[in-house]
């Protein structure tokens, strides 16, 4: 049975559909919100702002993160900044501009009304986080200072030096910490989400593990919130934390939730090449650094043997020796073009030959000109902490030589998809931030990852919510003990029975990094129906060894990390597969989904708007099961689908 | 590189604990200690055994997550870092290291080197936040801050909530940490209004849940993978004795 998408974008203006759409939903009475239960998963971002947001509005919540406290959800790690159409550097910006980078960064496929709401309330969220204290930097006359991101001409990002995200996750912290302290939110930290309960077609609780006790534990709501971020890791190797995964989200998947876009990936171009085999993720190198930093790699091939013999250092490369490649290709935008832009370009250069240290997968990020024109003190006051943080890891100071760079795996544009009011295609049950599809279509531009999770909790959710939970304030509490709850429950105890009985040989670790290894070479930054379809077999036979031969150490009924890496990665194992095929099915390419076959003749993405104008939903059929593909059509109203072009 | 580990292993709160010895071979020299502690693990996994528990999560030394007392110091000899960001080339090959996890007595021992640090949650659910509801603000750049300001309350503001100064303090003081929040809204204009509210609270409930008072040892300093600097408590204590003096 195909899903019946109705993506409930409200008619009118562009400008004037949230507002009108504000308008018609329903609220419920303050009296009422005290009756009503929401479970939120995850404190990221997005989920700690939706808590917090919800909490103050009166209704009880209760929410749930894998880590010893939210203040360490991934958002924390995010560098560089924050974008919103304030226009507070006079340079022509405004709510329609950030909305045109962002669905045309996207490459057209994200939903114009939901990138336009996006763009219209992120002027609120600056004013929030300055309100919480998130120390923003600022200008000599006390105002807030902007920096500049990819795809944009324009400067609208704010920033707290390199840790912005960490500012303002402890912002959201904060707010979510006096709703606690207010007896509005309860917390429930080291407790995972192994599945949801969906009981006569609507979300109404989850079930957890707590993973101090390893016991499973049930919560009811009136309505779940996913907030559990990307799925990134199913690369083994990625910029993502070590315990992000996309189980909370796959959970919703297989119990009917449709899942949009999955091969939607971003692959950032700024981290650190990989070294040896026993690493155990990527360091991620702040996209801001590309205000400043100019990518290169030698001209003469002489000088790349030179380097990777070791025999001089990139210094002593004369500048006139230097293709400095995106200046070279993309005049108008040079080292500020869109992350999938730079990827591929960095590529394309080290398949040429030219990487710059002996596995010939690096480039250079120089801050020589930077440091002349600025002076050092300047660039220390701006990259300090990211500088200090490269030399820790590779033993080398960028103020001396330049950085030597490699995209890597950081975001995931797909996810559960979801409507206008962020509902997925179970009622009850919706998504928010990274976990859903929404707004970056097939690429984010930087600094949008922040905006959007805040977007969605603080601004978006807290008012669409309202119009689903007004029907339900007559319900009582959610009875836990029902036929529902009861087979969750039985269904994960199975799952983790299941495989403790395993008793094979490979480590959880052994395969993830063979998943890896098959997600990187065929389904990664460039993809062909040949490597696409060998992924899927390859991936189905790890999954069969992975049920057949997996070993797990420890007991369920205790603190057991093996287990939760084990019931984490079953879900990559299947979602790779899913990723895959998503990829096999999307012939052309946009954003950072590029199709080798589908390219211009100086191999930019070719996108084929006549076929592929569509989100493309999967429906969960079984772990062997070919999944059924729905199509929402992607009507574009208001702009005009171009060639994306960052040349002139 | 090769090492002998010495791990401290506990199976649960209630059991005793006890160091075990472990041995790592071929350890390349840009790994890192966290990647050399997954090799160990991977290698006890095959070998049948329970794996070595141990808090991580981001890798890049902003999670605040990772939690490791090595060879005497909290997140090992290198100042300025967490235990993630630590490479063996700063090891000697062949060297024994003891690894323990946090000891305070606020920071209970769950497994292994996996403490529960929900104290310091409990300590900002107290007082460390503004009361501003979602929505009912003013424009960002209403509230001018000088340069100066926005920069020591970031100083301030990069505490990665890590428990390395209370689990260094020979008094299992957690001032570092309180003051580290109080001090950051403390230069803001907008944290200024609940100032004296806050520094009682913070200070009252870490009291409470059993950390030791401050005596300016400076030790929480040294340790800190941050570089928090004590001056923060210089101004807890005055924003303290303020709000006392009002009462």
């Amino acid at each position: 049975m195909a899903f019946k998408l109705d993506s409930k974008i409200p008619a009118g203006a562009l400008a004037e559909k949230w507002s009108n759409h504000k308008a018609a939903i329903k609220v419920v009475s303050p009296a009422n919100k005290r009756k009503l239960d929401i479970i939120v998963v995850g404190t990221g971002l997005g989920g700690a702002s939706a808590a917090a947001s919800l909490g103050e509005m009166g209704y009880n919540v209760k929410v749930f993160c894998i880590q010893d406290s939210p203040r360490r959800a991934h958002s924390i790690a995010a560098q560089g900044g924050i974008n919103a159409a304030k226009n507070y550097q006079n340079d022509n910006d405004s709510v329609y501009r950030l909305f045109y980078d962002t669905i045309k960064g996207g490459d057209y496929r994200a939903r114009e009304a939901n990138v336009y709401r996006l763009a219209e309330v992120s002027n609120a969220i600056i004013d929030q986080c300055v309100a919480q204290g998130v120390p923003f930097a600022r200008e000599y006359g006390g105002l807030l200072a902007n920096r500049s991101f990819g795809g944009a001409q324009v400067s609208r990002t704010f920033y707290a030096r390199g840790q912005t995200g960490q500012q303002l996750l402890l912002g959201a912290y904060a707010a979510l910490n006096k709703e606690i302290a207010n007896g509005s939110v309860k917390c429930y930290t080291r407790h995972e989400m192994l599945d949801v309960v969906v009981e006569n077609g609507e979300a109404c609780g989850i079930i957890a593990r707590n993973l101090v006790t390893g016991k499973l534990e049930r919560f009811g709501a009136h309505a779940v919130v996913i907030a559990s971020g990307g799925y990134g890791n199913v690369f083994f190797l990625s910029t993502n934390a070590m315990a992000s995964n996309g189980s909370a989200a796959f959970q919703c998947y297989r119990k009917g939730a449709g899942f949009a876009n999955p091969c939607f990936t971003q692959i950032h171009p700024t981290c650190i090449p990989i070294h040896g085999t026993q690493q155990s993720k990527l360091t991620l190198m702040s996209e801001s650094l590309r205000n400043d930093g100019r990518i290169w790699v030698p001209k003469k091939m002489e000088d790349v043997e030179a380097l990777r013999a070791g025999k001089i250092q990139p210094s002593q490369i004369a500048e006139e020796d230097r293709d400095y490649y995106l200046e070279r290709r993309y005049p108008a935008f040079g080292n500020l073009v869109p992350r999938d832009v730079a990827s591929r370009a960095a590529k394309e250069r080290c398949d040429a030959g030219y990487g710059v240290n002996e596995t010939g997968l690096a480039v250079f990020l120089d801050f020589k000109t930077a440091i002349e024109r600025l002076g050092k003190d300047v660039i220390k006051a701006r990259y300090g902490n990211l500088f200090d943080m490269y030399k820790e890891i590779t033993d080398v100071s960028p103020y001396e030589q330049p950085m030597q760079i490699f995209p890597a795996v950081h975001y995931t544009m797909g996810g559960i998809w979801v409507d206008y009011n962020l509902m997925t295609t179970i009622p009850g049950l919706y998504a928010i931030g990274e976990a859903n599809f929404s707004d970056h279509g097939a690429n984010r531009l930087g600094a949008s990852a922040l905006m959007q999770g805040l977007a969605d909790g603080y601004f978006v959710l807290p008012y669409t919510i309202g119009d689903y939970l007004s029907a339900k304030i007559q319900a009582p509490k959610v009875d836990t003990t029902t036929k529902a709850f009861d087979e969750a429950e039985k269904g994960v105890q199975e799952k983790i029975e299941k495989l403790f009985a395993i008793k094979g040989k490979q480590s959880v670790d052994d395969i993830h990094k063979r998943l890896g290894h098959i997600m990187w070479d065929n389904v990664g930054m460039a993809r062909t129906k040949e490597s696409l379809e060998k992924a899927i077999v390859e991936i189905q036979a790890l999954r069969k060894e992975f049920w057949s031969d997996l070993k797990l150490v420890g007991t369920a009924d205790s603190f057991n990390v093996e287990l939760e890496k084990a019931l984490r990665l079953a879900d990559f194992l299947e979602l790779g597969e899913l990723m895959a095929r998503d990829a096999l099915q999307r012939e052309e390419s946009c954003g950072g989904h590029f199709r080798s076959e589908h390219q211009t003749e100086e191999g930019e993405a070719l996108r084929h708007d006549d076929k592929f104008a569509y989100a493309a939903v999967w429906e969960y059929k079984g772990m062997d099961e070919a999944p059924e593909m729905t199509k929402e059509a992607l009507d574009y109203e208001f702009t005009h689908r171009a060639q994306r072009n960052y040349k002139n | 590189m090769n090492f002998k580990l010495k791990i401290w292993r506990q199976k649960d709160a209630k059991s005793k604990g006890e160091f075990k010895t472990y041995e790592v071979t071929n350890i390349a020299s840009d790994t890192s200690f966290l990647e050399m502690m997954d090799i160990l693990n991977n290698d006890l996994v095959h070998k049948g055994e329970e794996p070595v528990a141990f808090d991580h999560d981001c890798r890049e030394g902003i999670c605040g997550m990772c939690s490791m007392h090595i060879n005497g110091h909290a997140h090992g000899p290198e100042t300025a870092v967490t235990t993630c960001q630590l490479y063996m080339r700063k090891f000697k090959d062949g060297e024994t290291i003891t690894i323990e996890p946090w000891r305070s007595a606020a920071f209970p021992v769950i497994k292994d080197l996996v403490v529960d640090r929900s104290a310091y949650d409990k300590i900002l659910q107290a007082g460390g936040f503004i009361s501003v509801r979602t929505g009912s603000v003013v424009d960002a750049n209403c509230i001018p801050i000088s340069n100066a300001d926005a920069e020591e309350s970031m100083d301030a503001a990069a505490c990665v909530g890590c428990g390395a100064c209370a689990a260094t303090c020979k008094n299992g003081s957690a001032m570092l940490f309180v003051a580290a929040r109080v001090s950051s809204l403390a230069k803001l204009p907008q944290g200024r209004v609940e100032g004296a509210r806050r520094a009682k609270a913070m200070v009252a409930k870490m009291d409470e849940l059993g950390f030791g008072n401050c005596t300016n040892t400076g030790a929480c300093q040294a340790e800190c993978p941050k570089s928090i600097s004590i001056t923060h408590i210089a101004r807890l204590n005055r924003e303290f004795l303020a709000a006392k003096l009002k009462d």
